[in-house]
């Protein structure tokens, strides 16, 4: 089984390994989507998109730079939604903690052209944690059904 | 990257033909908008029917693209899939662009 291409699947849990690059990640998203189940709403399906490909090209541009590396994905159903786990062997996070997701201003008469990655994870995603475990970071969060409100 | 532009009625409809604008095609989206807007109108209408979903760096590209329309050009959105609509309403960039719901038919190839 090659080392940078890998696919469990036991039960409802899923886990992807893949290169950090663009289309790397498009393939591992739509991979993912085809395992998680048909009943699954529109817009919980959205929300997951969302925040699992925010987190993933940021770290493709962030923590590795551009570089490539190996970014690892799992997923599985907890009560209320799912749960999602994703670690790389890149760059820490800066400050060692989650970035704040202040979302940009779009009154100004300069437009804003980037920022609004946290800002979307932020939004969408709950129980969000960051952990530097040695060169690895690990990221966990909790994507909500749409039963249960994005907004507090 | 596969987008088309057609005047209809003084308006630039640009069909983008494609289901993601996203980190891998960010750049690529907006070097071909910034061709097909060669061609001079007032307003340019881009229907998004096709795409379902959008990063922020699809959104970034975006709003590049209006930017570079300039103050004499409206960049119009139309068509937005569930997905996309999320994104820009998170975001309130929906509140900067106006928005359809639908884009009008062209003549297709006729043309």
């Amino acid at each position: 089984m090659p080392a940078d291409r890998d696919e469990t699947s036991t039960g409802d849990f899923v886990r992807l390994i893949f290169p950090a690059a663009p289309l790397a990640v498009r393939d591992a998203l739509g991979r993912l989507f085809a395992t998680l189940p048909d009943e699954l709403p529109a817009s919980d399906r959205a929300t997951a998109e969302i925040v699992i490909s925010e987190v993933l090209n940021n770290i493709v541009e962030h923590a590795y730079g551009g570089d490539g590396g190996q970014i690892e994905l799992s997923i599985w159903p907890i009560a209320g939604g799912l749960q999602c786990a994703v670690t790389d062997h890149g760059a820490m996070m800066p400050g060692a903690t989650l970035p704040g997701g202040t979302r940009p201003a779009t009154d100004s008469a300069e437009l804003p052209e980037g920022g609004f990655g946290w800002h979307l994870i932020r939004s969408l995603a709950r129980n969000i944690r960051y952990l530097r475990l040695g060169e690895t970071n690990l990221l966990t969060f909790h994507l909500p059904e749409e039963q249960s409100p994005a907004s507090e | 990257m596969n987008i088309e532009g057609e005047l209809i009625d003084g308006i630039l409809v640009v069909r983008v033909l494609e289901p993601r604008i996203d980190a891998a095609v960010a750049i690529q989206f907006k070097d071909r908008m910034r061709e097909v807007m060669r061609q001079p109108a007032a307003r340019v209408l881009l229907d998004l029917s096709r795409v379902g979903f959008l990063d922020s760096s699809g959104l970034g590209a975006v709003v590049a693209v209006k930017k570079l329309a300039g103050p004499d050009r409206s960049l119009e959105l139309a068509a937005l899939s569930p997905a996309v609509d999320k994104v820009f309403r998170l975001t309130r960039m929906d509140l900067v662009f106006t928005i359809h719901l639908a884009a009008p038919d062209g003549v297709g190839h006729a043309g």
